[in-house]
């Protein structure tokens, strides 16, 4: 909220240095595909200060699906723009074209809505910088062999599946000792660092090519690391079932350590070590 | 307040110049709006029953189209630095053994001479330059699927995963393969 407020107060400014009657203006006729490109490049070009940047997003409209998805540009001046990639989504939704669409929640990189292909890698649009220097178009695609469902949400029902799949909850039958909660040791508490602080935004399952061709069988970084997280947890007692289930050509050995995840992930996590730490403790 | 503003500077306008703000200005306002400050929403939106939302669901999803993947990621990830190259390197050995094999069983059959000395005899012949880089062709993918190899088996190990260790080890392991192999074609 605080890049929308700051961008909104900059055009409020803006505005009330001009002469004031245009704020009253009928905004009613805003035919919003005309407004798109040329209408507000025009618009901003007259401003000298003003520093343009190109955005191209990848659009598909579930209600005429006999078009082919298409790459829009929309232009948008970076001095009016909050510095993040989604600040700049948002602004192209809020005031060049209202039928773009996304998913985004908290702006913080905690929720994970955001997640998309940003110029070639996946990552947060929320944590993902807009270069200003750099003058060359931003490519905004949904996270890669995913299906769409419009614009630049994917559809997600598979990778939430496979995750419920993993029964990613504690599971153990003796209670503790002295009746109260379960208690950890520090250093055990330490193996989860790393793991639990996973957002399942699916930036690293959908970036990693034995996941796109097999995302059927093949759980996929993500849920992977999800996994090592409860077969590393000391309180978990089903440690045995766990890596049962993981046990098959599929769901875990068509990792081939491409390593795509972890040179993806926007919080900083790697899910190739929590891969290969299964596959060590499946083989050891 | 500004709808104060709006009133006086109209006011002082309609003072000033009672003709201009009439003629001149109208179709200023009209036209050269500034971005908006109010948003339309020309999507209308209609009630449906649970069993027509589903059903919509399931058109729709039968439609969907899969995102783009290998075309739009980066080239750097998926292609350079990546796993692939153990793979391709791996099968364009092994799917040439397989070739050379099948036409050595094939040869005295159709004629050929396939032999080692032969072929040794008609290699020697070849000028150095070409004769190393033939070599070299096969010795570099040799190189790295050795070095290569090595290196996910220290992956077995869960070691190396840092994210700057596997850029800066991809890029050594090409540098080194690329050494290796230039080395076994020119000077072996």
């Amino acid at each position: 909220m605080a890049a929308l407020r700051s961008s909104s107060a900059r055009l409020f400014g803006a505005a009330a240095s001009r002469p004031a009657l245009r704020v009253a203006a009928p905004a009613a006729v805003r035919g919003m595909a005309q407004l798109a490109d040329g209408a507000e490049a025009h618009n901003m070009a007259s401003d000298a200060k003003a520093n343009l940047k190109t955005f191209q997003l990848y659009r598909w409209n579930p209600d005429k699906p006999t078009e082919k998805p298409r790459m829009q540009s929309y232009t948008l001046d970076l001095n009016k723009t909050g510095p993040m990639v989604l600040d700049a989504l948002i602004r192209i939704k809020n005031e060049i074209d209202p039928t773009v669409t996304f998913r985004r929640s908290c702006r913080e990189g905690i929720c994970g809505s955001c997640a998309m292909n940003i110029n070639g890698t996946n990552t947060l649009a929320c944590l993902c910088r807009i270069p200003s220097e750099d003058k060359a178009e931003m490519k905004i695609y949904p996270l890669p062999h995913t299906y769409v469902v419009k614009d630049l949400v994917p559809d997600l029902t598979q990778f939430y599946k496979q995750y419920k799949s993993i029964k990613p909850y504690l599971q153990r039958d003796t209670p503790s000792p002295d009746g109260k909660e379960y208690r950890q040791s520090k250093a055990d508490r330490k193996k989860l660092d790393g793991l639990y602080e996973c957002i399942l935004c699916a930036c690293c399952s959908t970036s990693c090519p034995s996941y796109w061709w097999n995302s059927e069988e093949y759980l996929g970084p993500a849920i992977l690391l999800q996994s090592y997280r409860w077969l590393a947890d000391s309180r978990d007692e089903r440690t045995a079932e766990r890596k049962d289930a993981l046990n098959n050509s599929m769901s875990l050995y068509r990792c081939h350590t491409i390593l795509n995840c972890t040179r993806t992930c926007p919080k900083g996590l790697n899910p190739g070590l929590a891969i290969a730490s299964i596959k060590k403790e499946m083989a050891f | 307040m500004i709808a104060q503003r709006v009133g006086t500077t109209a006011l002082r306008r309609v003072a000033g110049k009672p003709n201009a703000f009439f003629t001149a200005n109208v179709s200023k306002f009209g036209l050269a709006q500034p971005m908006s400050m109010t948003q339309t929403r020309p999507v209308a939106t209609q009630k449906l029953t649970p069993d027509d939302a589903q059903a919509l669901l399931a058109k729709q999803r039968l439609h969907r189209p899969v995102s783009p993947h290998l075309e739009v990621y980066d080239k750097q990830q998926t292609f350079f630095g990546s796993s692939i190259w153990q793979r391709i390197t791996g099968s364009a050995f092994s799917g040439g053994l397989y070739v050379f094999a099948a036409a050595y069983l094939a040869a005295p059959l159709m004629g050929w001479h396939l032999e080692s000395a032969s072929l040794a005899a008609s290699f020697g012949a070849l000028p150095f330059a070409v004769k190393g880089g033939l070599k070299f062709l096969a010795a570099w993918p040799f190189a790295f699927h050795a070095i290569n190899g090595v290196r996910h088996l220290v992956f077995d190990f869960g070691v190396g995963f840092k994210r700057q260790h596997i850029v800066k080890s991809g890029y050594y392991i090409l540098a080194a393969s690329t050494l290796g192999g230039a080395y076994l074609a020119f000077f072996l």
